[in-house]
C-alpha cells in the first residue's frame, strides 16, 4: 500500500475563485491538507498557478473534482511524493 | 446553509452580487415612483372608488413584476453565457460541471427574482392602507393620503440605504431620493391642473 504525500500540480484557473478561496476549497477536503498556491503568470481571464498540496493521505481524485469544479483545469502533476508501507499489500 | 453557501459563492465567482444590489434599488425606485404616481393620480380624481383604484394598482404591480422577472432574466441570461463562453475559451476547454456553469444557470434566475420582487413587495406595502380599508379597517387618515406617505418613507429608506452603500451621509442621500419623488410629485400636481 502506498499513501500520496505531496503534490505540485500546474494549474489553469479563471480569476475567480480567487487563490485564497481556491486553495481553501482544497484544503477542506481532508483533515491536515496543506496548500499553498502561487499564481505564476496572469491573463486576461486565467491565471496559471503551482499548488502544492501537503497530507498524511491525498486523494488526487477528489483533488481534480474539487479542481474542476472550481472552473480549473489540471495541466500536469509535476512533482509527487509516495510513501509506501508494507502493512498491506494491495 | 450550505445552499445559501453555495449561492454566494455563485454570485462572488460570476461578481454578480453587486448587480443584484443595483437591481434591488432601480427596480425598487421604478416601482415606488410607479405606484405614487397612480395613487397620486388617484387621490387628484377625488372620485375613484376604492375598488378600482386597488385593481389598477394590483394590476401595475403585477405588470411591474412581470417586467423586471422577465427584463432582467433575459438580459442576464445572454450576459452569463457570453461570460461563460468567453471564459471556456479562454481556458481552452469546457467547463460544464463547474460553478461558473452552475452560476450562468441560477444567477440570472436570482438576479430576475430581485428585480421582480423588489417592486411587487414594495408597491404591496404602498398598498397595504388600501387593501385595509377594503377589509374594513378604520384608518387615521384616508388611504390614498397614507399610501402616499408610505411612498415617501420607502423611497427616503432607499435613499438612506444607498447612501450607506456608498459611504455617504445616510440623511443627505435620504434627501436627495425624497426630493426626486417630490419632484415627480409636483410635476403629476402641474400636469393635473
Amino acid at each position: 500500500m502506498s499513501t500520496v504525500r505531496r503534490l505540485v500540480l500546474d494549474v489553469l484557473k479563471p480569476h475567480q475563485p480567487n487563490a485564497l478561496e481556491f486553495a481553501q476549497a482544497i484544503a477542506r477536503l481532508g483533515d491536515g491538507y496543506r496548500v499553498r498556491l502561487n499564481v505564476e503568470e496572469v491573463d486576461e481571464k486565467t491565471e496559471s498557478t503551482i499548488i502544492v498540496i501537503e497530507s498524511n493521505s491525498l486523494d488526487l481524485s477528489k483533488i481534480e473534482e474539487t479542481i474542476q469544479s472550481m472552473g480549473g483545469s489540471l495541466h500536469s502533476i509535476d512533482e509527487v511524493e509516495v510513501w509506501g508501507s508494507t502493512s498491506n499489500t494491495l | 446553509m450550505k445552499i445559501l453557501a453555495h449561492l454566494r459563492l455563485l454570485l462572488q465567482i460570476t461578481r454578480t452580487h453587486d448587480i443584484a444590489r443595483r437591481y434591488f434599488v432601480t427596480n425598487g425606485f421604478d416601482g415606488t415612483l410607479t405606484m405614487l404616481g397612480l395613487t397620486l393620480g388617484f387621490r387628484l380624481s377625488n372620485e375613484v372608488p376604492m375598488e378600482v383604484a386597488l385593481s389598477a394598482s394590483l394590476g401595475a404591480t403585477i405588470a411591474l413584476g412581470m417586467s423586471g422577472l422577465s427584463s432582467a432574466y433575459i438580459s442576464e441570461a445572454a450576459e452569463r453565457k457570453k461570460e461563460l463562453r468567453e471564459l471556456e475559451e479562454a481556458m481552452l476547454s469546457t467547463l460544464d460541471d463547474s460553478a461558473h456553469a452552475r452560476a450562468a444557470q441560477l444567477v440570472p434566475i436570482l438576479i430576475a427574482l430581485v428585480n421582480s420582487l423588489t417592486p411587487v413587495l414594495l408597491a404591496l406595502i404602498i398598498m397595504l392602507p388600501m387593501w385595509a380599508t377594503h377589509w374594513g379597517v378604520a384608518l387615521p387618515a384616508s388611504p390614498l393620503d397614507l399610501a402616499i406617505i408610505l411612498a415617501f418613507v420607502l423611497i427616503f429608506l432607499m435613499g438612506v440605504f444607498l447612501g450607506r452603500i456608498g459611504g455617504g451621509f445616510w440623511l443627505w442621500s435620504g434627501l436627495k431620493t425624497l426630493a426626486i419623488a417630490a419632484i415627480t410629485s409636483l410635476l403629476i400636481l402641474i400636469l393635473e391642473i
